[in-house]
């Protein structure tokens, strides 16, 4: 069902819904650093078991937002919010949530590689670790799972115990990927993890995306709008802070709604 | 601001036309400066700058070699400071390490004559050149004048160790090259270091085997090689009588006493506990005062057996002293020596030095003790500091919000490790010896009383004062580590559900551990060698017994001990004889610097282990 434009505060809004409804719904999300503010307004929906990309121009404020989601803004000092951010009828911002908690639901990749100084094994392991799993036989399942996931399986197979520092950089972002399904997360947030790899390597994590598609609810930041393009099944235009149209991928890159995406996604501008 | 800089400088550096300009600056600057009159300034002003700006420009983009552009000055200042300081440690190290080396080498022994007629021997320790005094030429004869004329007035000296300081009042004795009549090499004279008073240099005359009186002509080597080891078990058994198993069973008295107080304190004087200790103590007193007497028996049955082997030796004035074979340590026939027998002397007598105690008011016998006690407190304050240091630490940088207290904090730190260290063996006494240890004595050792326990210098406040002194260079050390743990590490721990703690434990500690070990190898490296301190609070001169010993509880934390820095001083500059303790102020130097590198390279090497496991790859 493709829904009608609706959004808020002027957002053209458009989304393919997901097949198993809404994960998580931000209402008038703003965000500031200090006096600067980041976020204006935000009011977007995640829709559960699909690819969201956020894209936009450097600055807009799509990382922050995708931060935001697990709430790893909370280590910068000066930080302060306003509106709502739900998951499972939950504010997330709510004095009462737990960050711990929140975070062990997120699975997070970054922009650049940054696996454990560790083995591959024990880096995997790690959001059990932290949970307090010890069992043997239920941590060398993890590995194997969240490795074969992560499409890592067959090249580190015979190495588990080696140092995860040795691998090359597209198998770090791999690792990293594996990493963050360990724990069995419900999302996915990907803050633009293919930009520091090369484009075979990239194209290895976008199939990765499209395998984990269905399984995992996946909010990918990317600077890169074939990218965005090819994997995801809604693309949310950011721009100074505001988010300007979200809609289904396909619309937003054939025929937006609004002049600024069209200029963006054309490459006139960004 | 005028005008013609600004016009000059932005000419020099985009080499537009004129015209170009002009545009530039209209629509650069716009409304604000675009008046014609100002444009027309610049213009001219550009004019004027152009002819300098093209002589500038020539000599810019010269390739003649420019002294000053270069930095080559500085560049030779910088290498130069550095080799300066790369030598002074090179000179200083070689000549620790010269002098520590050699001085256990036997030297032969001179037989010198002088023109006065008097005769000595001794070894050469070392010559100088001087200028004797218009005073001594005077006194010399008209040849001897001559040769000191002939070398510009200058002369040479020899110092030699002349030894039997129980004859001569002195050890060494200079030599002045025009003294002397002739110098020989006898093969007779015998190198003898004693017990006591230090080595004698002469030559044996007859030898006391229990009554059976050798003299020289027939007295074999051999023998008194024999009869020297069976004294030097004698003087073993009596020592480990007397220290060992005497001290032990003085240990168990004073145990006893101190028992039978304890219940005084407690109970009373009149009490029936105090009674029945009383009675329960008796036996066992009576039986540890019967063993003791039988142990005193036998050393002093063995100290009349010592006294029937003596040797008759003579120096080269023919002054008879009569020795015991069991003072006797070490003695050699110093003229007639292989290089292997050489050899064997020297070992030897690194072995005594490395595994013995002192005697003689340190400057003789070894330096185990002080050996000893170094490692201990070493060891002890490392275990003191890191935990200390590195908490400290990990609260400021990780969780105190950074702001002007922590910077207060921070800066009274780094002040701390400016403070001269004989300060802190204040603070040492007058906190850890004087109130915790008084306190600690008044709570657990009130029946030791008025002699103190903890309420004194000891190997544990000693340790701990050094700590002190030390932690600033652990915390500064340790918080620029975990500053460079790349924040991507922290992030990624956090989001797989960490919490705070578990991301320092987990991945910020062991990636700051090389940084925080080298913090700990400089805080050891520097506590190590650190003197001043100790002296007020638990070094001494010579420690009656070692801190670990086979008494409960095994490790004796309140004893005062033995430390290398403090005994290169005492033996240095608190000995009878400087100049005779001179060559073991470099030997005990030379062990000290060992003692710190070896520690330093232990922990160096553990550190480059962790830096392996942690620092492969890049990021």
């Amino acid at each position: 069902m493709a829904a009608e434009p609706r959004g808020s505060n002027g957002t053209v809004y458009h989304v393919k819904a997901g097949p198993d409804g809404t994960l998580l719904s931000m209402k008038d999300f703003s965000l500031w650093y200090g006096l600067a503010q980041a976020l204006f307004n935000v009011s977007m929906t995640v829709e559960k078991g699909l690819v969201t990309a956020l894209i936009g121009p450097s600055g807009c404020g799509k990382s922050t937002l995708l931060r935001a989601i697990n709430r790893m803004n909370d280590l910068i000092e000066g930080l302060k919010c306003s509106g709502k951010i739900v998951l499972d009828g939950t504010d997330i911002y709510d004095p009462s949530v737990d960050v711990i908690g929140l975070r062990k639901l997120m699975g997070m990749v970054f922009q650049k590689p940054n696996p454990f100084p560790m083995s591959i094994a024990e880096n995997v392991t790690y959001p059990l670790k932290v949970d307090g799993i010890r069992d043997k036989r239920i941590l060398k399942e993890t590995v194997e799972k969240a490795l074969k996931a992560a499409a890592l399986w067959d090249e580190v197979e015979d190495r588990l115990n080696e140092n995860a520092l040795s691998l090359s950089g597209g198998q770090q972002q791999r690792l990293c990927i594996a990493r963050a399904i360990a724990g069995e997360p419900e999302v996915l947030l990907m803050d633009e993890p293919c930009s520091a790899l090369d484009p075979v390597a990239t194209a290895k994590i976008e199939d990765l995306i499209d395998e984990l598609k269905g399984r995992y609810t996946i909010v990918i930041v990317t600077h890169n709008m074939q990218q965005a393009a090819r994997v995801s099944d809604n693309t949310a235009f950011m721009y100074l802070g505001r988010l300007i149209e979200y809609g289904e991928t396909s619309v937003i890159f054939t025929n937006p709604k609004v002049d600024k995406t069209m200029e963006y996604v054309t490459g006139r501008f960004g | 601001m005028k005008p013609e800089i600004v016009r000059g400088d932005s000419a020099d550096a985009s080499e537009t036309s004129a015209v170009e300009n002009e545009q530039l600056l209209s629509s650069e600057k716009g409304a604000r400066e675009a008046t014609a009159s100002e444009a027309s300034d610049h213009i001219r002003a550009k004019d004027e700058m152009l002819p300098e700006k093209g002589g500038r420009g020539v000599s810019r983009k010269s390739m003649v070699w420019d002294f000053k552009a270069r930095g080559e000055p500085f560049l030779w200042g910088l290498g130069g400071a550095l080799t300066i300081g790369i030598m002074m440690i090179v000179g200083f190290v070689v000549l620790i390490v010269y002098n520590g080396l050699l001085t256990f080498y036997p030297k032969p022994i001179e037989r010198v004559v002088l023109k006065s007629g008097a005769i000595l021997a001794g070894e050469t320790t070392r010559s100088e050149v001087f200028r004797p005094g218009p005073e001594t030429l005077k006194n010399l004869s008209p040849q001897d004048r001559k040769l000191v004329e002939d070398l510009n007035g200058y002369a040479t000296r020899n110092l030699y160790r002349t030894g039997n300081f129980d004859l001569y009042n002195d050890d060494f004795r200079w030599v002045s090259d025009y003294d002397v009549a002739e110098i020989h090499r006898p093969r007779d004279l015998i190198f003898l270091e004693r017990m006591e008073w230090g080595p004698f240099i002469g030559t044996i005359k007859s030898a006391d085997f229990n009554g059976k009186i050798v003299d020289k002509e027939s007295l074999k080597w051999d023998e008194l090689k024999l009869q020297h080891r069976q004294a030097e078990k004698r003087r073993k058994r009596v020592k480990e009588i007397e220290r060992d198993q005497l001290g032990a069973i003085n240990h168990l008295l004073e145990r006893d006493r101190l028992k039978l107080r304890k219940v005084e304190i407690k109970h009373g004087k009149q009490s029936a506990e105090y009674l029945r200790t009383l009675e329960d103590l008796k036996g066992k007193e009576d039986e540890l005062q019967s063993r003791h007497e039988e142990l005193s028996r036998e050393a002093a049955i063995l100290k009349e057996l010592d006294a029937k082997y003596t040797v008759t030796m003579a120096d080269v004035g023919g002054r008879e002293v009569n020795l015991r074979i069991s003072d006797m340590v070490r003695f050699y026939p110093a003229n007639d020596l292989s290089f292997v027998e050489k050899l064997g002397i020297y070992l030897s007598r690194w072995w005594e030095f490395l595994t013995d105690e002192p005697r003689e008011a340190n400057t003789e016998g070894g330096v185990m003790p002080a050996i000893f006690g170094t490692f201990c407190m070493t060891v002890l304050m490392s275990l003191a500091v890191a935990p200390f240091g590195v908490m400290a630490a990990l609260y400021l940088r990780e969780y105190a919000r950074q702001g002007r207290l922590v910077s207060l904090v921070r800066i009274c730190v780094n002040n701390l490790a400016g403070v001269p260290s004989i300060v802190y063996g204040v603070f040492g006494l007058g906190f850890f010896a004087y109130v915790l240890g008084g306190s600690i004595d008044q709570l657990f050792f009130p029946e030791r009383l008025p002699n103190p326990t903890f309420g004194t210098g000891g190997l544990l406040w000693a340790s701990l004062t050094l700590a002190l002194l030390t932690v600033p260079v652990v915390i500064v050390a340790t918080e620029e580590a975990l500053a460079a743990v790349p924040q991507s590490m922290r992030e990624a721990s956090l989001a797989c559900g960490a919490s705070k703690w578990q991301t320092i434990k987990n991945i910020v500690l062991p990636r700051a551990m090389p940084g925080i070990m080298t913090g700990l190898i400089l805080a050891m490296a520097r506590g190590a060698g650190e003197v001043a301190p100790l002296m007020l609070i638990g070094v001494v001169k010579m420690a009656p017994e070692l801190p670990i010993d086979q008494f409960f509880p095994y490790i004796h934390l309140e004893r005062s001990f033995m430390h290398l820095g403090f005994h290169i001083y005492d033996v240095g500059f608190q000995s009878r004889n400087s100049e005779a303790a001179k060559p073991m102020v470099f030997v005990t130097t030379l062990l000290l610097i060992f003692l710190v590198f070896l520690m330093n390279a232990a922990s160096i090497t553990l550190r480059n282990r962790l830096k392996r496991k942690f620092f492969t790859g890049h990021f």
